[in-house]
C-alpha cells in the first residue's frame, strides 16, 4: 500500500489542484511542494521496509485489468528501482521548490504537469507489467512536452517537437515488441504482459527473434538515455526547457532509458545482451568521448551540461553491458549520481539565468568575487561531475570502468581504457566552464559585487540536501550500493549462467578471433522472426539453453 | 596507541578545513584563523613524533600499524575500505608533511597578512594536508588515489587562489589558466594510474599494497607487469612533473609562494616518488620499466636544469629546479636505490621549502617583484633571508656538509653502480647546472648593484613569523644529510637505510645491486663536490665579477639561449600538436559535421520527406465528391477485372 501511496500522491494532489482556480498561484505552489514532499517522505518508508537481502520484487501489487490479455496493474520494486524511485521523489521536491520564485506564469498548469510527470516517472520505475510500463512511458512524454513547449525558451516549439517525435518514434517499436512478446507467451500458458512471467519466458525465444526484440526495446531506451548517435534531441530540449524541466529531464528522465536497458534488455534477453554487448559498448564509449569533446566547445552553459550528460550516461551504459556485478552496481549508483550532480548543475545554471537572463559563458567571469557562496556550490557540483574521489561521481565511474575492464562478456579491455579517457575530458570541459564563469576579472559591470545577488536562503536551502547526498555517496556509497547489490547480482547471475554454457563460449571465441559475428548457424534453423514461436520451445526447462544458436563451427586454432 | 592517535593525525587537518572554510568569515581575526590553521597541522606533527618513538621501540618487523576507519566501496567482488597503514616509509612522509607543513602554515600567517582570502587560504592548506596524509598513509591504491586527486584539487584551488590576477605563460593569461593546466595535466597521469589499478585488481582481486606485494608475481606475464608499472609511472609523471607531463609545474608558480613551497616543492610533487617507492616490489619485477623510469628521469633532470639556467623570475628558477630534483629522485628509483630516493625527498623538502620561502620573503620585501633583473644587492636589506637562502643554495648545489650533498651523491653513485656511466654522466651534468643556476639566483638577487627603483621599492626584512621558519628549515637543510652518511664511513652510519630496509627488502632482493669499491666511491664523491664548486665559481665569475659576461654568452649562443629561454618549446608543441587540433576537430568536424550535419541533417531530412509525402497524399484528398466517385468506380472496375481475368 505504501507503494501505491507513493505513486498516487502526486496524481491526487494534481487532481485537487484542478479544482482550485488558477489565480491562486501561491496555493498551487504550496500544494505542489507539499505533494512532492509527501511523496518523498512516504517513499522513505519503502526504503526502511525494503529487505535488501532479497533479490525478488517486493511490495508487489497485482490487480487484474484486461483479463483476456492478462494485462494487470502490477507494481513492485527491487533494489535498483527502489533507488530510482527515491531519486525521483527527492528530485521532484527539489524541482518544485526551485520553481517557487522563478515560475510565475500559469502556475496552476505548470505544477499540475509537474505532478503528472512525477506520477508517470514513478509508474515507469514501479510497473511490473510491460503494457502498464508502456503506458507510463508514454505518459511521461506529455507533461514534459508541455513544460518545454509552454514554459521553455525562445526555440521551445522546435525543441519540444524534436523531443516528442524522437522519443515517440523509438517507443512505437517497443510497443510492437511488447505485443509480440505477449503473443509469444501464448506458447507457455497464454498471452501475458506480466513482466515477472515474461522474465522466465522471454529468454527462451530463439536468438534470431530475440535479437529483433532486443533491438526494438534498445532503440527506444537508447534514445531516452541518450546513447550516441541518438542524442541530438537532448541539447535542444535542455537549452529550451525551464530550469525545473532540465533538472528532471537530466536528473530522472534519462534514467528511464538506462533502467529499461537493465530491466528489459538484460533481464528479458540475456542471450541477445551478450550478443550485442560489444556493439552497445562501442556506442557507449563513443558517447563518453564524443559527449565530452562537444561539451568542450560549447559556449552556452546549459548546452555544455547537456552534452556532459551524454558522456556521463555513457559510463552507465558501459557498466550495464559489462554485465558484471561491479559494472551494474556502478551503473545504478551512477544513475543516482548523475541525477544529483547534473541536476544540481542545472539548478545552478537556472539561478544565474534568473539573475542575468543569459547563459553565455562569455557574459560571466570573476563571479567568485561577487558570488562566493554560489561559486562554492558550483565548485562542488563541478568536481562531483569531474569524478573527484570523495564525491559521488567517482564511485559510479570507477565501478562501471572496473566492471568493464574485468568483464568476461566484453571482448576487449579497450572499452574500459578508452572510457577512462573520459576522466581527462571531463576535467577539461568542466574546468573551462568553472574558470570562465568564476575566475579572471569581472568583465561585465552587471556582475559586480552588490549589483548581482549571491544565493538567497531558499536557493541555498535547496542545494544543501543535494550536497549532503553528493558527499554521502562519495564517502559511504555502501549505504546505497547495499540496497541494490542483491538485485544486481540476480541480473548478472542470469547472464553468468548463460555464458557458462559451451555455446556461448564458442561464440565469444569466434568473436574474439575476429571472425564474422556468427549467426549463420542460427539462420539454418529457420526460426521465424515474427509471430509466436514454434512449439519446439515449449516444455523444456533450462532457460535459454535450448534455443541458443548452435555453435558456429569452432576452430580452436583460430580462436587463440 | 597508534590506533587512537592515527585517526587524530588524519582528521585534525580536516577539522581545520571545515572550521576555517565554513566559519572563517565569521571568525574574521587573522590571528585566530592562522592559529587554528597551524595548530591542526602542528598537533598531528607532535602525535607523529610520539608514534615515531613508539615505532622505534618496536622490533623492525613489528613496526607496521593498521587502522581501518570505515568501509568505502563494495560491489560484487570489489571491496575497498578507508584503511591506513603506518610503516617506516609512510612515517617519513608523515613527518615531512606535517613537520614542513606546520612551518609553512606558520610562515603563511605573515605572508598572507591582509589578504581578503585569508581564511580561504588556510582552509585550502588544511584540506591539502588532509589529502596528502590520505595519500601517504593509505594501505591501498584507492585511498591513495583519493589523496592523489584531493591534493590535485587543492593544487588547483591554490594556484588559482588569486583568481583575478594575470599570469604570463604559453597560452596562459590568468592564474586560472595555470590552475586548469595543472589539473588537466595531472589527470592525464591519473588515466595511467586508473588503468594500472584496473590491471592489478583484475590480476590480484585486491587493491591493498601488502596483498599485491605478497601475491607477486601471481599469474602476471612479464609484459603485463611492464604495462601495469608503466601505467602507474605515467601517474607518477603527472603528479611529480616528469617529462612528458612536466610542463604544468612551472606555471603552478601562479599560486602564492607558501603554496609553491609546500605543494609544488616539498610534498605533493613527491607523491609520484612515494607511489613508486610504495610499490617498489612491483616495479622491481620489470626491468624494462625500471630502465624507462631511469631514462625519463635523467632526461627530465637535465632538461629542466638547463631551462633553469636562463630564467629571470626567481620562482621559475626554483620551479625548474624542482622538476630537475624530482628527476634525480626518479633516477634513484630507476636504479633500485629506493632509500636514496626517499632520502632525497627528505633533504629536498628541507632545502627547497627553505629556498621557496626565502624567495617568498624576497618577493614580500620587494612589493611583489619576482624578476631578478629588478633586484640586486638585497643582502644588506634582508640579512636573515640572505643567510638562509645561501644555506639552502649550498644544500641544493651539493656542497659538503649540507644535506643535498649526501643525498645527491648517493643517487649519482647508485646510478654509476647499478645503471651505467651515461646515466651518471648526464646526472652529473644536471648537478653542475643546478649549482650554477641556484647561485646565479643568489648573486642576481642579493649581490651586485641595486637594480630596483628606489623611489617606489623599499626592500625590508620579513617579520619573525616568516624568518623563524626560515631558520628552522636552514638548520634542517644543514644537518639533514647526516641521517644518510655514505656507507664508506661504516656499516651502520646510514641511519635512514637501516630504518627503511624492511620496507624495501622484497624489492631489493629482485634487483642485483652492485657495490662500488671504496676507492671508486671516494672518487665519485670528490667529483660531485668539484662539480658543485665549479658551478658556483662560474656563476660567481659571470654574475659578480664580470656581469657583462652573461650577456655576451647569450649573444654568442643565440640559438641555444633561445631554446632554453623558450623551455625547449614543449608547451608550444603541445599547444599546436594537441590542444588546437582537438579543439578544431571537435568544433568543426564533430559539432558542425557530425552532430548538426549528419545526425540532425538525417533527421530533418526524414522529417521533410514525411512532410512531402503527406503533401503528396493530401492532394488526393481534394474534397471533390466527383473525383472520389471516379476513383471509387475505377477501383471497382479493377477488382472486377482481376476477378474475371486474373483470378483463379
Amino acid at each position: 500500500m505504501i507503494l501505491l501511496a507513493t505513486l498516487f500522491i502526486p496524481l491526487l494532489v494534481a487532481g485537487i489542484m484542478i479544482l482550485i482556480p488558477g489565480a491562486q498561484g501561491k496555493t498551487h505552489r504550496t500544494l505542489a511542494a507539499v505533494g512532492t514532499a509527501a511523496a518523498f517522505l512516504v517513499s522513505l518508508v519503502l526504503w526502511f521496509q525494503y529487505d535488501s537481502t532479497n533479490a525478488a520484487f517486493q511490495f508487489v501489487i497485482d490487480y487484474p485489468w484486461i483479463t483476456s490479455l492478462d494485462v494487470g496493474f502490477r507494481f513492485g520494486l527491487d533494489g535498483m528501482s527502489l533507488l530510482l524511485v527515491l531519486l525521483t521523489t527527492f528530485m521532484m521536491t527539489i524541482a518544485v521548490l526551485s520553481s517557487w520564485e522563478s515560475v510565475r506564469d500559469r502556475e496552476k498548469q505548470y505544477y499540475i504537469w509537474m505532478l503528472i510527470l512525477e506520477f508517470g516517472m514513478l509508474g515507469v520505475f514501479m510497473a511490473l507489467d510491460t503494457f502498464l510500463f508502456y503506458i507510463f512511458w508514454e505518459l511521461v512524454l506529455i507533461p514534459m512536452y508541455f513544460l518545454i513547449g509552454v514554459w521553455g525558451g525562445r526555440d521551445r516549439i522546435y525543441a519540444s517537437m524534436k523531443f516528442f517525435i524522437y522519443t515517440m518514434g523509438g517507443s512505437l517499436l517497443m510497443l510492437v515488441a511488447i505485443i509480440w512478446l505477449g503473443a509469444y507467451a501464448e506458447g507457455s500458458g497464454g498471452f501475458t504482459t506480466d513482466l515477472q512471467k515474461l522474465m522466465s519466458i522471454a529468454p527462451n525465444t530463439a536468438l534470431d527473434a530475440q535479437k529483433w526484440l532486443f533491438l526494438a526495446f534498445a532503440l527506444s531506451f537508447c534514445i531516452k538515455v541518450p546513447v550516441f548517435p541518438l542524442h541530438t534531441w537532448l541539447p535542444d530540449a535542455h537549452t529550451q526547457a525551464p530550469t525545473a524541466g532540465s533538472v528532471i529531464l537530466a536528473g530522472v528522465m534519462l534514467k528511464m532509458g538506462t533502467y529499461g536497458l537493465i530491466r528489459f534488455n538484460l533481464q528479458l534477453f540475456p542471450q541477445s545482451s551478450l550478443h550485442f554487448a560489444d556493439f552497445i559498448s562501442v556506442l557507449a564509449v563513443i558517447g563518453i568521448i564524443y559527449g565530452a569533446l562537444l561539451a568542450m566547445v560549447q559556449t552556452d552553459v546549459k548546452r555544455l551540461v547537456a552534452y556532459s550528460s551524454v558522456a556521463h550516461l555513457g559510463f552507465v551504459t558501459l557498466g550495464i553491458f559489462s554485465m558484471t556485478t561491479e559494472g551494474v552496481q556502478g551503473a545504478v549508483i551512477q544513475m543516482v549520481n548523475h541525477g544529483l550532480s547534473t541536476g544540481m548543475l542545472f539548478l545552478l545554471v537556472g539561478y544565474i539565468y534568473d539573475r542575468r537572463h543569459t547563459r553565455q559563458m562569455s557574459d560571466f567571469g570573476g563571479l567568485a568575487r561577487s558570488m562566493p557562496v554560489y561559486a562554492t556550490f558550483f565548485a562542488i557540483a563541478v568536481f562531483a561531475s569531474v569524478g573527484l574521489p570523495g564525491l559521488n561521481g567517482f564511485v559510479g565511474e570507477y565501478l562501471t570502468l572496473i566492471g568493464a575492464f574485468t568483464s568476461q562478456h566484453l571482448s576487449t579491455t579497450w572499452f574500459a581504457i578508452l572510457g577512462a579517457t573520459g576522466v581527462i575530458f571531463a576535467a577539461v570541459y568542466l574546468l573551462i566552464l568553472f574558470q570562465r564563469m568564476f575566475f579572471g576579472p569581472i568583465t561585465h559591470p552587471e556582475n559586480e559585487k552588490g549589483k548581482i545577488k549571491d544565493l538567497s536562503r531558499l536557493e541555498t536551502g535547496i542545494l544543501v540536501p543535494i550536497v549532503i547526498f553528493i558527499v554521502w555517496i562519495g564517502i559511504h556509497p555502501n549505504t546505497f550500493l547495499h540496497v541494490s547489490e542483491a538485485s544486481s547480482r540476480a541480473v548478472v547471475g542470469v547472464v553468468e549462467e548463460l555464458s557458462g554454457s559451451t555455446d556461448y563460449t564458442a561464440e565469444v571465441q569466434e568473436r574474439k578471433s575476429g571472425q564474422a559475428i556468427a549467426d549463420e548457424g542460427s539462420e539454418n534453423r529457420a526460426v521465424p522472426t515474427s509471430g509466436p514461436m514454434p512449439e519446439e520451445t515449449e516444455g523444456e526447462s533450462a532457460p535459454g539453453a535450448q534455443v541458443l544458436a548452435p555453435p558456429p563451427v569452432v576452430q580452436p586454432e583460430g580462436g587463440q | 596507541m597508534a590506533s587512537t592517535l592515527l585517526p587524530f593525525i588524519l582528521l585534525l587537518p580536516f577539522v581545520g578545513f571545515l572550521l576555517n572554510g565554513l566559519l572563517g568569515k565569521k571568525i574574521g581575526s587573522e590571528k585566530a584563523i592562522g592559529t587554528i590553521g597551524t595548530a591542526v597541522v602542528a598537533l598531528p606533527f607532535v602525535f607523529a613524533v610520539v608514534l615515531f618513538f613508539e615505532m622505534l621501540g618496536a622490533p623492525p618487523e613489528g613496526r607496521t600499524m593498521h587502522v581501518t576507519l570505515l568501509s568505502w566501496i563494495a560491489a560484487g567482488d570489489f571491496s575497498v575500505d578507508f584503511a591506513y597503514q603506518l610503516d617506516q616509509l609512510s612515517m617519513i612522509f608523515l613527518l615531512i608533511v606535517t613537520g614542513v607543513g606546520s612551518l609553512i602554515h606558520l610562515y603563511s600567517i605573515g605572508y598572507m597578512h591582509g589578504d581578503r582570502g585569508f581564511f580561504r587560504f588556510f582552509s585550502y592548506l588544511n584540506l591539502f594536508i588532509f589529502m596528502m596524509l590520505n595519500l601517504v598513509l593509505a594501505d591501498n591504491f584507492l585511498v591513495t588515489f583519493l589523496g592523489w586527486e584531493g591534493v590535485g584539487l587543492c593544487s588547483f584551488l591554490l594556484i588559482g587562489f588569486w583568481y583575478d590576477r594575470e599570469f604570463e605563460g604559453t597560452a596562459i593569461k590568468w592564474t586560472g589558466d595555470a590552475a586548469k593546466k595543472a589539473f588537466v595535466m595531472n589527470r592525464i597521469g591519473d588515466l595511467g594510474m586508473l588503468i594500472g589499478m584496473f590491471i592489478l585488481f583484475s590480476q590480484f582481486g585486491t587493491l591493498k599494497y601488502a596483498e599485491i606485494a605478497s601475491g607477486l608475481p601471481g599469474s602476471m606475464s612479464a609484459e603485463m607487469m611492464t604495462i601495469a608499472t608503466l601505467c602507474l609511472f605515467l601517474g607518477a609523471c603527472g603528479k611529480s612533473a616528469q617529462i612528458p607531463l612536466s610542463v604544468w609545474l612551472p606555471d603552478a608558480m601562479a599560486g602564492p609562494t607558501p603554496v609553491s613551497a609546500l605543494i609544488h616543492a616539498a610534498t605533493m610533487v613527491t607523491a609520484g616518488i612515494f607511489l613508486v617507492a610504495r610499490n617498489a616490489a612491483l616495479f622491481s619485477m620489470s626491468h624494462t620499466t625500471m630502465a624507462i623510469v631511469a631514462g625519463v628521469a635523467v632526461t627530465t633532470a637535465l632538461i629542466a636544469a638547463t631551462v633553469g639556467l636562463v630564467q629571470n623570475d626567481i620562482k621559475k628558477v626554483l620551479a625548474y629546479s624542482t622538476v630537475s630534483q624530482l628527476g634525480f629522485m626518479f633516477v634513484a628509483l630507476g636504479v633500485g636505490a629506493w632509500t636514496a630516493a626517499v632520502f632525497h625527498v627528505m633533504t629536498h623538502a628541507f632545502f627547497k621549502a627553505l629556498l621557496f620561502l626565502g624567495s617568498g620573503s624576497v618577493i614580500h620585501g620587494m612589493h611583489e617583484e619576482q624578476d631578478m633583473q629588478k633586484m640586486g644587492g638585497l643582502k644588506k636589506y634582508m640579512p636573515q633571508t640572505y643567510k638562509t637562502y645561501v644555506i639552502g643554495s649550498l644544500a641544493i648545489a651539493g656542497v659538503i656538509p649540507f644535506s643535498g650533498f649526501f643525498s645527491k651523491d648517493e643517487i649519482l653513485a647508485s646510478a654509476f653502480a647499478n645503471g651505467n656511466a651515461i646515466l651518471w654522466g648526464v646526472g652529473a651534468l644536471a648537478a653542475f647546472c643546478t649549482a650554477f643556476y641556484i647561485f646565479r639566483s643568489v648573486f642576481l638577487a642579493f649581490h651586485g648593484e641595486e637594480r630596483f627603483d628606489h623611489t617606489h621599492v623599499h626592500p625590508h626584512e620579513s617579520p619573525a613569523t616568516m624568518t623563524i621558519p626560515l631558520w628552522i628549515l636552514a638548520v634542517l637543510a644543514t644537518v639533514g644529510g647526516f641521517l644518510g652518511l655514505p656507507i664508506v664511513l661504516g656499516e651502520h652510519v646510514h641511519v635512514l637505510h637501516n630504518w627503511l630496509e624492511p620496507v624495501f627488502a622484497q624489492a631489493s632482493a629482485n634487483m642485483h645491486g652492485h657495490h662500488l669499491s671504496h676507492t671508486l666511491e671516494w672518487i665519485l664523491m670528490g667529483v660531485s663536490l668539484s662539480i658543485a664548486i665549479l658551478g658556483i665559481f662560474l656563476a660567481y665569475r659571470m654574475y659578480v665579477k664580470r656581469p657583462e659576461l652573461s650577456d655576451r654568452f647569450a649573444g654568442s649562443f643565440k640559438g641555444l639561449y633561445k631554446l632554453l629561454w623558450n623551455k625547449w618549446y614543449v608547451d608550444e608543441v603541445y599547444e599546436e600538436a594537441v590542444v588546437k587540433p582537438v579543439w578544431k576537430a571537435s568544433k568543426s568536424v564533430l559539432l558542425k559535421g557530425v552532430d548538426k550535419g549528419i545526425i540532425d541533417g538525417t533527421l530533418h531530412g526524414l522529417a521533410k520527406l514525411t512532410g512531402e509525402a503527406s503533401n503528396l497524399f493530401r492532394k488526393i484528398q481534394t474534397g471533390i465528391a466527383q473525383q472520389y466517385v471516379l476513383v471509387f468506380m475505377i477501383g471497382i472496375l479493377v477488382v472486377i477485372g482481376w476477378l474475371v481475368f486474373g483470378g483463379g
